[in-house]
């Protein structure tokens, strides 16, 4: 038998232990309305979004239990306190902490219990309606099971001197003990801190009042805890945060030793206590500790110069400049600085017998070093494209000697392999292998960039005539995977024996293992990302390593292709009549589609790039360069939030010159056409009624209960039977027109940084173009909802009516259906967007798609389809069925012939 | 809550006594051993719900007009239509040595039985699953008064999640709430206490928040009849992340409940004994009161199918024993009277898990 002392415990998705050796737990403060003016608005203006961000951040930077408040007169504080925990419930890195319901109206702390599945803190519960009422709220708050703070009040009021804290804890802890059966280890007591400095001579000994309470409590009230709002005590310093976090830093200090082990501070903000100005310090606790009559008046005299002062500039730190010239080549590297660059090559230069010493010695130091912190997770993809433009310059200076030097001796560097690297052909997207061909050099590969649309035979060509050691293929859209295929097909019949490399967003390693892998002999690896490359590429050209590195690889891949097979029939696929059957039911009796307020074709050209600016939806630029997590949150990440940050402002610095330099030109175009839905197609007419167009659709065939229906984009379009007049409508636009000027404007100078930096950009404006016009689309043009009026992110959480699905994503994924969408607008010469082959978009920087205006219109994934409706589809668009096979590819539930 | 007593302390007290002592066995699946009873429709609705609804609650229904609704799959409602069944699998598991039975009514809350449209028998099947397990129980004592056996009174976690949106394009959306299960599960508790079980064991947790809507709600039956019976809790870690469906790692689902003061804690379904051994082991450390489980024979195979055989099976819970994690153990999913008996004799003689006392944080 042990013997262990009765510790708290609470939990969020993990436990919280209330041991000794936490000495202090953090509540956090800022998702309470009563507290943060920010929140308050976030959650007046029902921004959850937003809302949910402050308490990711709170648990990110160490608070180990959330405080949420919603008591403020304007909001529906029940329903606030229900809807923000069940969102926090959905997010795993907050929901692991516990939730402490605060509240001063009971049925916001019920309604707050009733959505807590860890066990959380009620704050708060007290004696000041009467014992009876204290006694109930008590018996629920266990019943519910979290632990209570109470808070010291009683019928009299508010305890503000020692004995009566003492005094009402004291009779609380017998009644709750005693009488409720309540464990003393949940109880958390609340002896009020009060503002001290005030001015008022009643008030400074509020702060000695609490901390002797404290000591008292602990020492006669065993188990129980003692917590407070730390930030009142400051109160009368509002205005200067220096001084008001010195006094919650002395405060603290001397509460916590008295035995305060619980308090709701900005844990983020406080100074140590030895780290304060010595004068500040002594008398910061004169007034904490009220040590001397005078010494509110003594602490004011000083506390103007804390006053942070407006306009402050920040001098960047030139100190590394005093250092020798190689360690300034290495800092200027590591840190991606390079405005110094040719200077201090040349100086190493001059000091070296040949000019690839300079690169062999501190420049690779310099590049190895960030290579080790990029590995180490240490350092982020932005910084090291930074690093890898001030090594670029730097070799851009020396080449020329070392041609010279080479054309003397015949002497060449040395590489670490050599790689051929494309987007293959029919795409036309290369910001992601642009960075992978970046980290590579870095690293000391030798990376012949192809290009984007590469044909099979070329990537080929090349890779023999340079005698590369591997290929490199990237692709974005779904028809690149077909592509890749072939290429690898095309390799093991040109008996290549080189290793494939596969890597872009759509591409994956089961896809890999399934699709590509059997067809090609040697070594054939997904690279998940850039950070990846490297350690890949290494491994394939290492003798050493290559052998083991391929065993794990492929039998990865047979086990996948192992479990593919005995997935295939697990989910299963419903006929596709019976799918056909479970449509979802548009209840055309009583909905009266709208009529397009202007109907036909309308051309914006040159649209205002400054409107779009505002309406960027940031995340997704954040993971083009590989920092995970989302916008705002991004910029106070613990791990990423300074690089995020740094990269944030570079973004908004290119943008401010790409507005004001008219560096991109944004057009678009929209449509509308009076359309009926005909089974899983859509049937478009002119205003004759002739047809124009017909649009195909696939239906979802999932095995799913009759309620949910099986989707299809047709069937949000009224059908022929129903007699509806309905419409549908669709849009191409980009901000991509203008941009390959500036693009080879950066390479010259061998700035990959600003080139990657403009590319994700213009995605960015596009996308934000797109989002822009849906919303005037439902406003105006279409104009089914004049009134609607949404901030940024519900517009990113597409809070609205309608949907603007795109060919070749998940709700319609069959790109070639872009070739009608584009007829329909004439986009190529309305927009200035034309189609590859492989119907990728060109500029990159373009988003197309449908409208869909009925109420319930929403996005799904069609996801895999049978052999049944993939033939139906090619009967339907004139097709063989090998041709519906190869643009269907990867939504095929069967291997086809 | 702890001031009120037993409503039948000699029965607790019996309990105790063999918890004290030895390892209790719990019995094994029940659906696994329905299967193999081959029934049909016919079998499921008896003579008083031959037309797919119940006869008794709508003697004037038109099966011609309004028909009903297939009833084949509802288990429970085997304890009214096929007693005899459900009987015969409770006394081959008593006869294989388990020492407590559960009820026949995981699924019997009105949340689950809506999908049946007999949401007005819930307390009726828990009254007479409860009924039904007792006169087993009170059969096979008589004929071995070696030692007592009890029956549980089984809350299964019904169909829907509280704490989990079932709508991943809104987080914020439930599609129940803790008061339409807290009123579920006190129908539900009201049957089971009236129909004689002897302890109440909510289990096949996923989501901790519907566990506690149990727990609310026990607790207020408790109030309204001025007595108790032992709580059991036994929670569902779904797969080899360590967390339940809802996101809890054992020590956090264990410090959600334990405000029950539950007579044990444990883990049951999901997994295989050998995956489920260090979420046990967590619990053993951390719960002041007896820990339960009740694994799966393993995890399933290709074909859904579970088959650890009843001596691998024991083999891994001996050990489970032996290493001193368990004060009861039973069987989940796929396991058989078979299994239970090897387990039985497996824990034979093996020392209870020692239950820790504690002391005050202050002491």
């Amino acid at each position: 038998m042990t013997a262990t002392p009765r510790y708290t415990r609470l939990s969020g998705l993990e436990p919280l232990v209330l041991t000794p050796e936490l000495l202090f737990v953090n509540i956090g403060e800022r998702t309470n309305v009563t507290g943060s003016a920010q929140f308050r608005k976030l959650v007046k203006e029902e921004r959850y979004g937003e809302a949910v961000e402050v308490a990711r951040q709170q648990v990110e930077s160490g608070a180990q239990i959330i405080d949420v408040n919603m008591d403020e007169g304007l909001i529906d504080s029940e329903a606030a306190m229900v809807r923000f925990l069940n969102l926090i419930a959905s997010e795993p890195d907050i929901a692991r902490v516990p939730v402490m319901v605060d509240s001063s109206k009971w049925s916001v702390i019920e309604a707050g219990l009733r959505c807590l599945q860890g066990k959380g803190v009620v704050n708060s519960i007290s004696l000041k309606e009467g014992e009876a009422l204290f006694v109930e709220h008590a018996r629920k708050v266990l019943r519910y099971g979290a632990a209570a703070v109470v808070m010291a009040f009683d019928e009299q009021g508010q305890a503000d001197t020692c004995a009566r804290k003492v005094e009402i804890c004291t009779r609380a802890y017998r009644i709750l003990t005693e009488q409720v059966g309540f464990p003393p280890e949940d109880i958390i007591f609340d002896p009020n801190i009060f503002a001290i400095a005030t001015g008022i001579e009643e008030h400074d000994n509020y702060a000695v009042d609490f901390i002797e309470a404290t000591r008292l409590i602990r020492a006669t009230l065993p188990g129980c805890h003692v917590s407070g709002g730390v930030s009142n005590v400051s109160f009368s310093f509002r205005g200067n945060e220096t001084v008001r976090q010195a006094i919650h830093a002395v405060f603290l200090f001397h509460a916590i030793a008295a035995g305060m082990d619980m308090g709701i501070v900005n844990a983020g903000a406080l100074p140590i206590v030895d780290d304060l100005d010595p004068e500040l310090r002594e008398r910061v606790e004169d007034v904490v500790l009220n040590r001397r009559k005078d010494a509110t008046e003594r602490l004011l005299e000083i506390a103007e110069r804390y006053k942070a002062k407006k306009g402050e500039v920040v001098v960047e730190n030139l100190a590394w400049r005093t250092l020798p010239v190689r360690e300034r080549l290495a800092h200027a590297l590591v840190h991606g600085i390079d405005a110094f660059v040719e200077g201090d090559t040349e100086e190493v230069r001059a000091q070296s017998t040949r000019p690839l010493d300079v690169i062999e010695g501190p420049l690779m130091d310099g590049m190895n070093v960030v290579g080790d912190l990029f590995g180490a997770g240490k350092m982020f993809l932005p910084q090291v494209v930074k690093s890898a433009r001030v090594m670029k310059k730097a070799v851009a200076y020396l080449l020329p000697y070392i041609e010279a030097e080479k054309a003397r001796t015949g002497d060449t560097g040395k590489s670490n392999g050599k790689i051929v690297m494309a987007t293959v052909k029919g795409d036309v997207h290369d910001i992601g292998k642009n960075i992978v061909g970046v980290v590579l050099r870095c690293n000391n590969f030798d990376v012949i960039d192809l290009g984007v649309m590469v044909p099979a035979q070329k990537i080929l060509d090349i890779a023999v005539a340079e005698q590369a050691d591997m290929i490199g293929l990237s692709g974005l859209i779904t028809p690149s995977l077909e592509e890749m295929s072939h290429v690898a097909k095309e390799m093991q019949r040109q008996d290549l024996r080189i290793p494939l490399l596969i890597g872009g967003a759509t591409t994956s390693r089961a896809h890999t293992a399934l699709k590509i892998e059997p067809h090609y002999k040697s070594p054939t690896v997904w690279v998940k990302d850039a950070s990846r490359a490297v350690g890949v590429a290494q491994s394939l050209v290492s003798k050493e390593l290559v052998d083991a590195f391929m065993d794990k690889v492929r039998a990865d891949y047979a086990e996948i292709r192992e479990r593919h097979k005995d997935r295939s029939g697990a989910k299963r696929l419903v006929p596709l009549d019976k799918a056909r059957a479970q449509r979802f039911d548009g209840g055309w009796a009583d909905y009266d589609p709208p009529v397009p307020k202007q109907p036909g074709v309308t051309v914006f050209d040159d649209y205002p790039l400054a409107e779009l600016v505002e309406c960027i939806d940031w995340s997704p630029f954040f993971n083009a360069w590989e920092l995970a997590g989302r916008y705002p949150a991004i910029l106070d990440d613990a791990v990423v939030g300074a690089q995020a940050k740094e990269l944030h402002r570079d973004a908004l610095a290119m943008l401010e010159r790409i507005v004001a330099g008219k560096w991109l030109t944004a057009r678009g175009v929209i449509g509308f056409w009076p359309a009926q839905a005909v089974g899983d197609d859509v049937e478009l007419r002119d205003d004759a009624g002739r047809r124009i167009a017909t649009l195909h659709h696939l239906r979802q065939q999932a095995d799913k209960p009759v309620e949910r229906p099986d989707f299809c984009l047709a069937d949000f379009v009224a059908p022929k039977a129903s007699g509806r007049p309905d419409w549908v409508g669709g849009f191409a636009v980009t901000a991509g027109i203008g941009i390959e000027a500036h693009i080879e404007r950066f390479e010259r100078d061998h700035d990959d940084y600003s080139s990657i930096m403009l590319k994700a950009l213009a995605d960015r404006l596009a996308e934000a173009f797109a989002e822009r016009l849906h919303e005037r689309v439902r406003r105006e043009f279409w104009g089914y909802a004049p009134d609607e009026a949404l901030g940024n992110d519900q517009l990113i959480a597409e809070k609205y009516r309608g949907i603007r699905p795109a060919p070749g994503y998940p709700a319609c994924p069959d790109h070639t259906e872009k070739a009608t969408l584009f007829r329909l607008l004439d986009a190529t010469k309305n927009a200035g967007i034309e189609l590859t082959d492989g119907y990728a978009m060109f500029p990159t920087a373009a988003v197309s798609g449908w409208y869909f205006a009925h109420p319930q219109s929403q996005y799904f994934v069609v996801g895999r389809l049978t052999k049944e409706q993939v033939e139906d589809y090619a009967r339907r668009k004139g097709w063989s069925l090998a041709e519906a096979e190869r643009w269907l590819a990867p939504n095929l539930d069967y291997d086809p012939e | 809550m702890s001031h009120l007593p037993y409503l039948n302390p000699a029965r607790v007290r019996a309990l105790e006594d063999a918890l004290a002592r030895r390892i209790l066995v719990i019995d094994g699946a029940m659906g696994t051993m329905v299967q193999g009873y081959r029934l049909d429709e016919a079998d499921y609705r008896g003579t008083r719900f031959v037309h797919g609804f119940d006869s008794q609650h709508e003697p004037g229904r038109d099966p011609a007009l309004q028909p009903g609704h297939d009833l084949k799959g509802n288990n429970d409602l085997l304890v009214l239509t096929r007693p005899d069944v459900i009987g015969a699998i409770h006394t081959a598991y008593l006869d294989a040595g388990a020492d407590l039975v559960e009820t026949n009514t995981f699924n019997a809350t009105s949340v689950s039985q809506a999908d049946y449209h007999l949401e007005h028998i819930v307390y009726e099947l828990n009254r007479e699953g409860a009924r039904l397990a007792r006169t087993c129980c009170d059969a096979v004592e008589a004929k071995d008064r070696s030692r007592p056996r009890f029956v549980i009174g089984v809350l299964g976690p019904t169909s829907r999640t509280a704490s989990i949106s079932p709508d991943v394009n809104d987080p914020g959306f439930r599609n129940t709430s803790f008061e339409e299960l807290r009123l579920a599960y006190r129908e539900a508790t009201r049957g089971l206490i009236d129909g004689g079980a002897d302890t109440l064991m909510v289990e096949t947790i996923f989501d901790t928040l519907n566990a506690k809507a149990a727990l609310f709600a026990i607790e207020e039956e408790f109030d309204a009849r001025g007595g108790r019976l032992p709580v059991m809790i036994s929670g569902t870690i779904t797969d080899l992340s360590g967390r339940t469906l809802s996101g809890q790692t054992a020590e956090a689902f264990y410090a959600s409940v334990a405000h029950a003061r539950p007579l044990s804690v444990g883990l049951n379904c999901a997994l295989g004994a050998k995956e489920l051994r260090q979420y046990v082991d967590v619990l053993s450390q951390v719960a002041d009161c007896q820990v339960s489980a009740h694994p799966n024979a393993g995890l399933p195979n290709a074909f859904g199918e579970y088959d650890e055989t009843p001596a691998d099976m024991a083999t891994l819970i001996g050990e489970f024993a032996r290493s001193g994690l368990l004060n009861l153990v039973g069987g989940c999913c796929g396991t058989t009277p078979a299994h239970i008996e090897a387990i039985a004799h497996a824990v034979a003689g093996v020392a209870p898990r020692a239950l820790r006392s504690t002391l005050d944080a202050a002491a």
